[in-house]
């Protein structure tokens, strides 16, 4: 198991380490820094073996966290293990940064001290922590209070409070996916997959019991052909997911056996699930670009972007980032639509369009002036990218209903959830991206990544049964073409 | 915390802090105890008071608090204080306390292991894996696997199918950390049927979709280890293979460090069942913004995944991953080129097309990669696309890398018939011959007499000069044995030489870097572990008892498998045909015992125990015959082999007798080695500074019939070391190396690479003052470095030195008197059966027990490799920790390493 945890500044100080068993010697702290943070070539590996010590390490900023072990323990834990302390460090005191480190370090020591115990993993749900570890130090509590967090850190629903209460109840789900896209230099798609994830902000009294349901292939097949008149509609009506993943409160054994996502949610927000998917993914935008060189100390950028939607619906907030050498000296920009700007901080063009409609073209071109070098140094050419909001999803995946019930509180009815569904389909039209991009001077090989963000929101306000209310609002489609 | 400062000084203060209400200061207290209790013991009772009220306090988390804190503290005083608190929060009403309490145990019994067991904490851990909170449960199942894991002997987790089923629902209901400690506790579990794993299989498999990737990989080590057990045939063996590779997939989209893990296990779980992630290839390319250690890691699987239905793909990628900044992923992608042909053989030609194309960048480390992988293309497809060679002469010059030049070198030689100015290329390299690395030298030495053997009538002056240069201005042996070997071959008899030199090469083999299929076997129970990330078995990196267990692949059950594993068949036969052989042994013995020296003390269990020697015996012996007739087939996979224990081997053979050689097998087929010759720890030969940054640790071991050594090299220094070659002085046994020194790729600055270098004992022979001093010369690209070492003598004792009983008796006699020597091994508490089974393990042979007046005499035989037999007397006293060794040899001067060789056995 983890033997010892460091986390080291830049420079490779120590600014907290705590050794959990024997066998991790004082040497070990050395060992790391010497051979990993100030090894003279890059990083390697995230594991490191030295001297029959192995490091895990992560970074976060400059800040590294490195976790030390003698045995031969699961990896892919103390990594999870890692990024959970990373999320924990992050819910207590914002950014990881040698600073908020310093500053709260006996906290960071006492949450150590609670989350991990003689190397092994516990309890580290902050919605728990945050009940018996705070800053204020602690009043007294009534034996039922203390009773009440133990019963909840060792509990089933570890993630979750007893006595959650808010006046208004409300719920927000957003639905995020990034394509990736690799096409061939000849435009062909090569192969494209989408990755999703589902997020929720809940802000939602008492214990309840949530339901989600997406257009799934499986289930709704399953259905059968009862809602064979919906299927008419909107073409598209259901997807298949290659595989899903999902937060620990999601019960998975009833997801094995019946496919449904039934669950507890954590107060606050978190990740419900992530999935994937490879068919059929709709394609927002298409990006050509061409690249000329002339001479040695001019390039000559062309990028057209052609959107690929329905020219009833619009795209906004475009930006496509042009990467430039390293030794531009000077760039001259010209664009049909929208504004572009040279930042040189950044080696990009940076290139805005607010609005586009769908099935319309737009097209940038630039000269770039490049310095004379003899950098032996390859440009390593990254990818064009690209961020847009667009209002439907590339994978085609809608959120059917989302069902609460709460059984003390009774906040919620079975009114909500066909109301919701209906909403959903008129307001929501999803969004969704697409992408591609370019690169460098041959312009031979595209991939792409793109995110979109959906975001529905979801109020149901506790105000007897019938004057429910829910607010879809679509946000953000970001898309980076890579 | 202290900035480094030590603030010990501060202890009596800090523990009257202890006793304070606020909880917050309370944990700083106790971490202050954790870090300074060590080094002030005797004032760290102090505190025990406190920690025990503390444990009676009303507030759990106070209670769970210092049963935390006191567990954390290793002073030998204050755990005799912790076993009554302990006690009570094992059984303490709140679960927050009990979870507390059961990892509590682990620490305990890491400090004292033996206050653990006499004070029964493990029976109550035990109770708690029943506990009503899951978390409970979960932290008891880490406990206890820790425990056993020290103890591979007990039984403290047995499993059954009770408590698999308590561990399967507690699974559902856990927190994320303590799924993944109660899916690798069923890990280690053995189903006893296919059914049974089916179902546990069954209820396994939802934690597939967990957001945890640590979960996802433990549930994927134990449906890997069980499906071994499923039938191919079965519908559900399908569907699992299907629901195998989404989750495995999906990993690929998690943080940079966990896809490293997951790609290396990934890398074992295609080279298992290459059929789960056939058609995933294209997951596997590469991202732009890809660390370079998953880039690398892609590659590796996408050669793995190649075949012909995505060659084409596959050679577009490596072809833009070709073009790439990064140089060392450019070189292995140029590599994975060559390899795909070879792998792919309706896509070598444009493999080769691409190389070429490659070629013609000019770019010098790809052409170099290139030219390296095109000698294997050769090699592979001989006399098919010799039509490049010219290309490849064009980029003669700007080759600069040994490994580049030598096999530019290699090329020209082997198709020198072809190239017109294969004299001029060769003559070129000769100029700076002095300054080239060993491997260039030797290659071009081969090169110019191919080149010779080929055109006799213009080279004749060429050859003459590179065998001066190789045999009278070089010092390096390796050079001048081959000069001298080649130069006498020409001078004697030309047309020898030309079938020596010019003979056929066989085809070099698809896949050479598979990982040997059974270490593959026990990485793949250790999915998900750092084991897997180094594919190394822990043991090569886990210090101590820890780890040491091997484990392996559960035996497939079912009908189908005979058929396929024709392996199988074979070791069935072998074994049927000894049930006749060993009970007549096992009556000889018997009978003999009956003799003279005295009566059998305890007749039953060393007959038995004799029956099992003479079966290992007999199987070592049929292994030997067995692995000799292999034809093609490395010792290891000779092995496994006996893996699967064929439905008929036991049937026919006498109970008893069946079960111990079901035993027997499993030992085969699990490690590999049979006889379980005790090895010394690795020391250190070499230091870095004696031999300019090349550290050599390492140590000798015997397996069946074969000893080896096993070295680790440490390149210490800045630089690459390459061209590694090992020599023996004479010695007194005539151990020499079996097998030059194989380091495959060249050592980088701060690497380490294993290696087990076979020997034998036919080398010459010269009497070395002490009598197991080696010397040995190591040579790299940087220099020749000497040192010595002592071997142990066991490594010596061969498997067949079991006297019989008669012979002992006689030869004892005969031996005079003055030649025997006594010794005395201290401080040894074995008794005497596990001193003889201890010693069998080594090849010392227990002939015969007696007991007199209350001390156990056990007489002994063994023989070396040269065949001197030694024989003694080993006299055990109950109540003495001091044995009695008295040898006799007709050699006496060995006695004293045997006895040195004795002591090392026994304490370890």
């Amino acid at each position: 198991m983890i033997g010892g945890l460091f986390i080291y500044n830049h420079k490779g100080e120590v600014l907290i380490s705590r050794v959990y068993r024997d066998d991790i010697g004082r040497n070990a702290v050395d060992a790391f820094r010497v051979n990993v943070i100030h090894a003279r070539q890059q990083v390697r590996s995230p594991v490191t073996n030295i001297a029959r010590t192995s490091f895990f390490h992560v970074k976060r900023s400059n800040i590294w966290l490195a976790a030390v072990t003698k045995q031969n323990v699961n990896a892919a834990m103390v990594f999870e293990f890692l990024y959970k302390m990373c999320d924990v460090m992050t819910a207590y005191f914002g950014k990881i940064s040698e600073e908020n480190i310093k500053n709260n370090f006996v906290l960071i020591y006492e949450l150590l001290d609670e989350i991990l115990d003689f190397g092994y993993p516990q309890n580290s749900e902050t919605g728990a922590l945050k009940t018996f570890i705070t800053q204020q130090g602690i009043k007294s509590q009534t034996k039922e209070e203390q009773s009440q967090i133990t019963s909840q850190v060792t509990g089933q629903i570890g993630w979750r409070r007893e006595g959650i209460k808010y006046r208004r109840n409300e719920l927000f789900l957003d639905v995020l996916e990034s394509v990736n896209l690799l096409m061939s230099p000849q435009g062909q798609v090569l192969s494209a997959h989408v990755s999703g994830r589902v997020v929720m902000k809940s802000y939602l009294s008492g214990m309840p019991e949530c339901k989600f349901g997406m257009n799934d292939k499986i289930v709704i097949e399953k259905q059968g052909k009862g809602t064979a008149d919906e299927t008419g509609k909107s073409g598209k009506q259901s997807i298949a997911i290659d595989d899903c993943t999902f937060h620990q409160c999601v019960r998975l054994s009833k997801f094995d056996s019946e496919r449904s996502i039934s669950f507890i949610p954590p107060d606050g927000e978190f990740e419900l699930m992530r999935y994937r998917t490879t068919k059929d993914i709709i394609l927002p935008f298409r990006v050509i670009p061409l690249v000329r060189e002339v001479g040695r100390t001019k390039l000559e950028v062309k990028v057209v972007i052609k959107s690929n939607f329905k020219p009833s619906l619009l795209a906004q907030k475009i930006e496509v980032r042009i990467p430039t050498p390293l030794n531009t000296s000077g760039v001259q920009v010209i664009c049909m639509k929208g504004k572009a700007k040279y930042k040189a901080s950044e080696n990009a063009i940076v290139w805005k369009i607010k609005r586009m409609a769908g099935m319309k073209e737009s097209q940038i071109s630039a000269e770039i002036e490049l310095l004379p070098t003899n950098d032996k140094k390859k440009w390593a050419r990254p990818p064009i990218s690209m961020n847009f909001e667009v209002p439907f999803a590339p994978s085609g995946l809608k959120v059917r209903y989302l069902k609460v019930f709460e059984p003390k509180l009774n906040y919620s009815d079975h009114d909500v959830i066909k109301w919701s569904s209906s909403t959903f389909r008129e307001h929501l039209p999803g969004p969704s991206t697409q992408i591609d991009r370019p690169c460098g001077s041959s312009g031979s090989r595209l991939s792409c990544l793109c995110s979109v963000t959906t975001h529905a929101a979801t109020e149901v306000q506790n105000q007897g049964t019938s004057t429910i209310k829910l607010l879809f609002c679509w946000c953000l489609t970001t898309c980076i073409i890579s | 915390m202290t900035v480094g400062k030590d603030v010990s000084a501060l202890f009596p203060d800090v523990v009257n802090c202890m006793q304070t209400d606020n909880l917050e200061l309370k944990k700083l207290v106790y971490l202050y105890l954790m870090n300074y209790a060590k080094s002030q013991p005797d004032m760290a009772i102090m505190a025990v008071n406190t920690f025990v009220k503390d444990c009676e306090d009303p507030n759990p988390l106070i209670r769970a608090l210092a049963v935390r804190t006191m567990g954390c503290i290793r002073v030998d005083k204050i755990t005799e204080y912790l076993c009554e608190p302990l006690r009570k929060c094992l059984k303490d009403e709140d679960p927050y306390v009990r979870k507390t309490a059961a990892v509590c145990v682990a620490k305990l019994h890491d400090i004292n292991a033996q206050l653990v067991e006499d004070q029964g904490f493990l029976d109550t851990l035990k109770d708690l894996i029943s506990d009503s909170n899951p978390m409970v449960v979960a932290n008891a199942v880490a406990a206890l696997s820790e425990i056993a894991e020290s103890h591979p002997s007990s039984n403290l987790l047995d499993l059954n199918p009770q408590s698999i089923n308590k561990l399967l629902t507690a699974l559902n209901e856990c927190t994320e950390w303590g799924q993944i400690f109660i899916l690798d506790c069923l890990a280690n579990y053995m189903p006893k049927d296919d059914r049974e794993a089916q179902s546990i299989c069954e209820r396994v498999t939802p934690r597939l979709s967990h957001a945890n990737s640590a979960v996802v990989l433990s549930a994927v080590k134990v449906l890997m280890k069980f499906m071994e057990m499923l039938s191919k045939d079965l519908d559900y063996y399908g569907t699992l293979l299907k629901k195998l590779a989404p989750p495995l997939v999906t990993l690929l989209s998690a943080e940079p460090e966990l896809q490293y893990v997951a790609l290396r296990n990934i890398n074992l779980i295609v080279q298992k069942r290459p059929e789960i992630l056939k058609h995933e290839m294209k997951v596997f390319f590469v991202k732009y913004n890809d660390p370079i250690y998953v880039k690398l890691e892609k590659l590796d699987i996408m050669i793995r995944l190649a075949s012909q239905a995505n060659i084409a793909q596959v050679l577009a990628e490596l072809k833009e991953y070709a073009t790439e900044v990064d140089v060392d992923f450019v070189r292995k992608a140029v590599r994975a080129i060559g390899r795909c042909a070879i792998k792919v053989e309706q896509s070598a030609e444009r493999c080769v097309s691409t190389l070429l194309d490659l070629i013609q960048t000019k770019v010098n480390y790809v052409v170099q990669e290139a030219i390296v992988v095109i000698k294997d293309i050769f090699r592979k497809y001989p006399n098919k696309y010799e039509s490049v060679i010219a290309t490849l002469c064009e980029n003669l010059d700007s080759l600069d890398e040994p490994e580049a030049r030598a096999a530019m070198i290699w090329i020209v030689g082997e198709y020198a018939e072809r190239i017109d100015n294969a004299d001029e290329l060769l003559e070129s390299f000769l100029e700076g011959f002095h300054d080239e690395s060993t491997q260039v030298q030797l290659q071009l030495l081969t090169a110019i007499v191919k080149l010779f053997l080929k055109k006799p009538t213009e080279t004749q002056e060429l050859v003459q000069q590179v065998l001066s240069l190789a045999t009278q201005d070089s010092d390096n042996p390796d050079l001048r044995d081959r000069g001298y070997i080649y130069w006498r071959l020409l001078s004697t008899d030309p047309v020898a030489a030309k079938e020596v030199v010019l003979a056929e090469k066989p085809l070099i083999s698809e896949e050479t870097d598979l990982i040997e299929p059974t270490l593959l076997d026990e990485l793949i129970c250790y999915i998900g572990t750092l084991a897997s990330v180094y594919h190394k078995p822990p043991s090569a990196f886990v210090e101590g008892s820890r780890g040491v267990v091997h484990k392996s692949l559960p035996p497939r059950t079912g009908s189908s498998e005979s058929a396929e594993s024709p392996e199988a068949a074979p070791s069935a036969g072998q074994a049927a045909e000894q049930p006749a052989v060993i009970p007549a042994q096992g009556d000889l013995l018997g009978d003999l015992l009956n003799l003279d020296l005295g009566p059998p003390v305890s007749g039953p269990p060393l007959a038995a125990s004799s029956v099992q020697m003479g079966a290992v015996d007999l199987l070592g012996g049929g292994l030997d015959s067995l692995l000799r007739s292999d034809v093609g087939g490395s010792p290891a996979m000779g092995g496994s082999g006996f893996t699967a224990p064929g439905p008929a081997a036991p049937a026919g053979m006498g109970a008893p007798l069946g079960s111990g050689l079901g035993d027997l097998f499993d030992l085969t087929g699990g490690v590999g080695t049979l006889s379980g010759s005790y090895v010394a720890p690795k020391t250190v030969w070499l230091p870095a500074m004696k031999a300019k940054g090349l550290e050599i640790s390492g140590t000798f071991s015997r397996q069946v019939d074969s000893i080896s050594m096993d070295l680790v090299l440490t390149n210490k220094a800045l630089q690459v070391m390459s061209d590694f070659a090992i020599q023996f002085n004479r010695n007194s046994f005539g151990l020499a190396p079996a097998a030059p020194l194989q380091v495959h790729a060249p050592l980088a600055p701060n690497q380490s690479v294993e290696i087990s270098l076979p020997l034998n004992t036919v080398g010459s022979v010269m009497k070395m003052d002490p009598l197991n001093n080696l010397q040995v010369a190591v040579k790299n690209n940087i220099d020749v470095f000497y040192f010595s070492t002592l071997y142990p003598l066991h490594i010596l004792f061969v498997e067949d030195g079991k006297m019989e009983r008669q012979m002992f008796l006689a030869t004892w006699k005969d031996i005079p008197n003055e030649n025997e020597a006594q010794f005395q091994i201290k401080d040894c508490s074995l008794n005497a059966d596990a001193v003889s089974s201890k010693l069998q393990g080594s090849n010392i042979f227990t002939i015969a027990k007696r007991n007199v007046e209350g001390q156990d005499m056990l007489y002994q035989s063994l023989k070396l490799t040269n065949g001197i037999w030694v024989l003694a007397e080993l006299r055990i006293q109950p109540s003495n920790p001091s044995f009695t060794l008295s040898l006799k040899c007709r050699a006496p001067e060995v006695s004293q390493y045997v006895y040195q060789a004795y002591d090392a056995i026994l304490k370890n």
